[in-house]
């Protein structure tokens, strides 16, 4: 699979939201190519009728009490936020003019 | 340094001084911060230490103790954090420049659990960034030096863990596994580490790399230190909903059961090639030692042992993937100046606040989730992880233990594999299996190299029986005590 298609570092960064440099680009499409090859592996493998792990011990439906309880203070939740202003998190405009 | 130095003794020796009043706990941390200031220049186990806090915890501990209301054993002992687990007030890096400021708000559950039995919870220890790497090379604040060889990488991602209670700067650490990243760099630097099963030990306040594989446990010299401190952090937790309800005994009164004889289970694929000569001679010591106190030894197969890395990759860069999605310039991290607009702060943050090993993991999670590749990647890791997990159980009807070595060679040196990351991938061979199958599993030191460097051995037991697997763990330790010997710094 990874063979046909390579990956397209430039569309997989945009939906990781990490912006790359063209060195990072170049190095890292190399490198997971090779990761993927590695992978290759996993495609010759029977896993008919296999049900899915998603987690080892899995547990359905976890409730907690439904007791109320002190949250984290404004400023406690803001102190880490690098803007903040009249207890909310300032960012750039998100809708256009 | 004095051999009678607090610094050289385990931590169940100084609970027993402590209540029998011969040591303070202000005079242990002291002793610590004064190793920590003569050694770490060398190792660099810790990215911080809050001096004054971890003093002010110690003199409270010797307060309670006149007055005769000590908490548990652990009262007055220091126990030090990877930087992931939240400690209240506390930074938490993770060893990522995007945290570089982060300070957090709340204290992990296995923090609470640990203040609450009195212990002096001090020192932020460093890592892999964000936990992912097995050779600590991938912090951004610099790696850390293992104290028997400063040439060599000490392991990770949980390196500035093992170093520290290795180099004796801190009798007992925590760390966390995902692949591999407590038992790989426990056996780099010659100490006990720990993986408990999965839901044993709670999660919240551990920044979260593979949700369904992460494990917070215990780092310390010898196994009988490890049942203590994870008794201590063990059980249910509400705060995390993939904690397991379940009983948690006693597990340093249950080593008293050590005696009693086992069959261990020898996996044929992981004796194959691969395995360093010195690394094998060593687990055939191991064995040969079981041999003679009544234990027997069985072949046992695990036939998907060479899918284990691929499935494993797939899976925790998936999660890893969307669970750093949360760093993204807006509510906790460090946010790009260069940003214009709402989705630049985003990329641009991400892209100058993490390292290229993070970046990596990333895309390559983003890739295995995306559209038109999931079934191919993801969804059939995931039913690989079905077989993985079945060769267990099979395996587990004849056996009460796994026996395996940790990693397949010592320590290796700096640069060696970090410019590969398919070879950097393959020095977890050993470990990353238990982690997909949720078992627990425990690395306990077994000799050392011809040239000076430490070797471990690896138990795996079945899940939620920790006592079992520690009380096989004890019986070779106690006898060896490889652990207790210090490196000279």
């Amino acid at each position: 699979m990874s063979e046909e298609t390579p990956m397209d570092i430039n569309y997989v960064a945009n939906l990781a939201r990490i912006e790359l440099s063209d060195e990072e680009k170049s190095t890292y499409q190399k490198q997971l190519g090779d990761v993927l090859k590695y992978f290759d592996k996993l495609q010759e493998l029977d896993v008919e009728n296999v049900e899915p792990t998603a987690h080892a011990f899995p547990r359905h439906n976890v409730w907690d009490k439904d007791e109320p309880r002190a949250g984290l203070p404004v400023n406690e939740a803001l102190k880490n936020a690098p803007q903040s202003r009249q207890d909310q998190v300032v960012v750039p405009k998100v809708i256009e003019e | 340094m004095s051999i009678d130095s607090p610094i050289f003794k385990t931590a169940t020796e100084l609970s027993q001084n402590l209540q029998t009043g011969t040591v303070s706990s202000v005079e242990i941390t002291q002793a610590m911060i004064d190793r920590v200031d003569a050694v770490d220049g060398q190792v660099h186990a810790f990215l911080h230490i809050d001096k004054e806090d971890a003093l002010a915890q110690a003199k409270a501990s010797d307060e309670r103790r006149l007055k005769g209301q000590s908490l548990s054993p652990l009262d007055g002992v220091p126990v030090g954090m990877k930087d992931v687990i939240a400690v209240k007030d506390q930074p938490l890096t993770a060893a990522s420049k995007i945290l570089e400021n982060y300070q957090s708000p709340y204290d992990a559950s296995v923090v609470r659990k640990l203040k609450e039995a009195g212990a002096v919870v001090a020192g932020r220890l460093n890592l892999d960034e964000f936990a992912m790497g097995s050779s600590t090379e991938n912090s951004a604040y610099g790696p850390t030096r293992n104290p028997w060889n400063l040439d060599c990488v000490p392991g990770g991602s949980s390196g500035g863990s093992s170093a520290a209670v290795a180099a004796r700067e801190v009798p007992l650490t925590l760390g966390s596994d995902t692949g591999g990243s407590i038992r790989q760099p426990a056996s780099l630097c010659g100490v006990v580490g720990m993986k408990p099963t999965y839901g044993m030990v709670s999660r919240y306040g551990l920044a979260a790399f593979a949700s369904s594989l992460d494990q917070i446990g215990p780092f310390s010299t010898t196994v009988e230190d490890a049942a203590l401190l994870l008794e201590t952090i063990s059980g249910h937790d509400s705060l995390d909903s993939t904690s397991y309800p379940t009983e948690v005994p006693s597990y340093s009164a249950e080593l008293k059961n050590s005696a009693e004889p086992r069959v261990l289970g020898l996996p044929k694929e992981f004796f194959g090639p691969g395995m360093d000569k010195e690394v094998r001679a060593s687990i055939e010591q191991v064995i040969e030692y079981y041999h003679s106190i009544g234990y027997q030894t069985k072949e046992v197969s695990l036939p998907t042992t060479d899918l284990s890395i691929p499935v494993y990759y797939v899976i925790a860069t998936a999660e890893a993937s969307s669970n750093l999605a949360r760093y993204d310039g807006i509510r906790y991290t460090s946010r790009s100046e260069r940003a214009e607009n709402a989705v630049d702060v985003y990329a641009k943050s991400r892209g100058e606040g993490f390292g290229a090993e993070v970046k990596r993991r990333c895309i390559l999670g983003a890739y295995a989730l995306s559209s038109g590749y999931y079934d191919a990647y993801y969804l059939r890791a995931q039913k690989a992880r079905t077989l993985i997990r079945q060769d267990f159980e099979k395996a587990f009807k004849e056996v009460d233990a796994i026996l395996t070595p940790t990693s397949p060679t010592p320590a290796f040196k700096f640069g060696e594999k970090s410019g590969d990351p398919i070879s950097m991938y393959l020095s977890d061979i050993y470990t990353i299996s238990t982690n997909l199958a949720g078992l627990p599993g425990i690395s306990v030191p077994c000799g050392f190299s011809n040239s000076g460097l430490p070797i471990g051995v690896q138990l795996i037991g079945k899940a939620f029986d920790e006592s079992n697997l520690l009380q096989i763990a004890h019986a070779y330790d106690r006898e060896h005590l490889y652990g207790r010997q210090a490196p000279n710094l």
